[in-house]
């Protein structure tokens, strides 16, 4: 049985806006609109879309802080919104632009509250503490006042907290948001270890997609509240009709390559573009090229994630 | 650990941590102290005046009188009387929509808010509440309690805290439908200076307008135990005026809890 089960969720708002002087119009917005996926224990799963496309609401209902309009879901065996307390228990949840720590408090404090109010045992509290604050290098931390942490400390700070009573599930919403690329690679890193040891489930939803290539298998898209894409990251760059480049580097300058397969998209003095579709096997093109033209250099470029997800909205 | 114990425990950490939280600024307390100070000293010599005119107005002698204004100038902060403590921080948390991160927990929301105002009640009661009185005894001379009279007066000002708890947070909880508090507040801040006997004892008021005072919960906050220290509720009436605190520290508790679950309910229903 999937662990998160989502089927036919919808979600509406209804918008009051002023419509002249005393009239109000409403209008109906569908944040989410027949959504359905199911997440396996284990997995790792990125949860893309452009603002406004779902994604938090989505996350709301999963958490049981937003009751769906329509549809189910099922997490963990329960019902988000109806059984909320007992789901708290079995998941953690980390925003990237909230904090679930005490502004005033050492980090040591707001850890020791967490364990009061989630019940955690001694055992599992110590084991935790010591396993995170090592990996996530906050061991001269602890007793820093939160307010006076870094937003890259702050955010390793609230993964640890969201760890410690060993959910099943991890949600992080943009959880690298504003954080340098040292303390990206870093956070990245842990998850990927924290998936991999603990089986933790992670769902992500972030705009940064080198978070989703470093760490999902598994990529659902979403745009005006309906997965357009849920697959392997591999299968999105086929399916998003996005193409590879060959870049060519000639001896001497020549006109535009003609060879079946490969379109020419760009020539620079020697050097060539050639376009040609991300599940083509480049090995028939560099052989006829090479086989045609004194070739001095060759490249392959893969798509980038952003442009097939691009092409993905504007469908 | 048994389900009770366990709570308790929970409330108790965070009633320490919340104590632990004001006291890191000394600063601001040094100078609450002073401030508290000076108003107690200003607002002696004017009781001093009045009661000079009318020897006896409302019932108390003039050093009676005197240690009213101390004790009102040591539970201004004690009771939060114009705002601010755990109440500001849930209308802070709900105009920025952290309220999120405090409803998915499996934990009271009521009961966090209410622990951690308490906290933060004692420390302000250990501090600029004792250091004022302190000075106010030295300068002034006060009346001191009975042994019963002390006790009472502790068990009051808990329940101060809890009252004026309670109307903060459905003042706060506004915030939820108005998405600001700060007109509500400012009314409160008004009503509370008025009505819980900082600026004039209640019993100076005219007929009428004192039994509508004295019955209102705003009366919990300075009114009630400042007589109580004063001894002037003694055996069963003592009870009473305790009673009548413990009676409003339900009632509006209970309110709380109403409005938060219309308030969860708009937020998790409506969606914010």
């Amino acid at each position: 049985m999937p662990l998160i089960e989502v089927r036919d969720l919808s979600r509406e708002f209804t918008i009051r806006r002023r419509a002249g002087v005393l009239r109000r119009e409403s209008v109906v917005k569908h944040a989410v609109h027949d959504l359905s996926f199911e997440i396996d224990a284990g997995e790792m799963v990125g949860y893309i879309g452009p603002n406004g496309a779902g994604k938090s609401t989505t996350i709301k209902m999963l958490t049981g802080i937003l009751v769906p309009s329509g549809g189910s879901a099922l997490v963990a065996g329960l019902e988000p919104a109806r059984q909320r307390r007992e789901l708290a228990r079995r998941i953690g949840v980390v925003f990237g632009q909230r904090t679930s720590l005490w502004w005033d408090l050492p980090l040591r404090d707001s850890f020791e509250l967490l364990r009061r109010i989630y019940r955690i045992p001694d055992r599992t509290f110590r084991r935790n503490l010591e396993d995170h604050v090592a990996l996530l290098d906050l061991g001269d931390l602890m007793d820093t006042p939160v307010r006076q942490l870094s937003l890259g400390q702050r955010m390793r700070g609230d993964i640890a907290a969201a760890l410690l009573h060993d959910p099943e599930i991890l949600y992080l919403d943009e959880p690298t948001i504003g954080l340098d690329v040292v303390s990206k690679g870093r956070l990245r890193e842990f998850l990927r270890a924290l998936n991999h040891e603990r089986r933790t489930t992670l769902m992500l939803t972030t705009h940064d997609l080198q978070d989703i290539e470093a760490l999902c298998d598994r990529v659902i898209v979403i745009d005006r509240g309906t997965a357009v894409f849920d697959g392997p990251l591999s299968s999105l760059r086929i399916n998003g009709g996005a193409s590879r480049t060959l870049v060519v580097d000639l001896v001497d300058e020549a006109p535009a390559i003609a060879i079946e397969g490969a379109q020419v998209v760009k020539v620079e003095g020697p050097r060539q573009w050639l376009s040609f579709p991300a599940d083509a096997s480049a090995a028939p093109l560099v052989a006829q090229v090479a086989a045609a033209y004194d070739v001095a250099d060759l490249s392959i470029h893969e798509p980038a994630i952003e442009d097939v997800i691009r092409q993905l909205y504007s469908h | 650990m048994s389900g009770a114990l366990h709570q308790f425990s929970l409330y108790a950490a965070i009633a320490t941590r919340s104590f632990r939280r004001y006291s890191t600024y000394t600063a601001a307390t040094l100078a609450g102290i002073f401030t508290n100070s000076v108003f107690g000293i200003i607002l002696s010599f004017a009781y001093l005046a009045l009661w000079e005119q009318n020897p006896s107005a409302g019932g108390y002698q003039a050093d009676q009188a005197i240690t009213f204004v101390w004790i009102g100038q040591a539970l201004l902060m004690t009771i939060a009387l114009w705002s601010g403590g755990a109440t500001d921080d849930l209308a802070e948390r709900i105009r920025n929509g952290d309220i999120a991160v405090d409803l998915y927990r499996p934990v009271s929301v009521l009961g966090w808010y209410l622990a951690a105002d308490l906290g933060r009640g004692l420390y302000h009661f250990a501090t600029r509440g004792v250091a004022p009185t302190i000075v106010g005894a030295l300068l002034f001379g006060l009346v001191l309690p009975s042994a019963a009279g002390a006790v009472g007066f502790l068990v009051s000002v808990v329940l101060a805290v809890v009252v004026s708890f309670a109307v903060r947070f459905l003042f706060a909880a506004s915030a939820f439908w108005l998405l600001d508090a700060t007109g509500p507040r400012v009314l409160l801040s008004v009503l509370a200076t008025f009505f819980s006997g900082l600026t004039l004892p209640l019993t100076l008021f005219p007929d009428g307008l004192r039994q509508v005072a004295l019955a209102l919960p705003f009366a919990s906050y300075i009114q009630t135990p400042a007589d109580i220290w004063l001894g002037r509720h003694a055996g069963p009436d003592l009870l009473a005026a305790i009673g009548l605190q413990v009676l409003w520290a339900v009632v509006l508790l209970g309110m709380c809890a109403l409005v938060l679950r219309a308030a969860t309910r708009k937020v998790v229903v409506q969606g914010g």
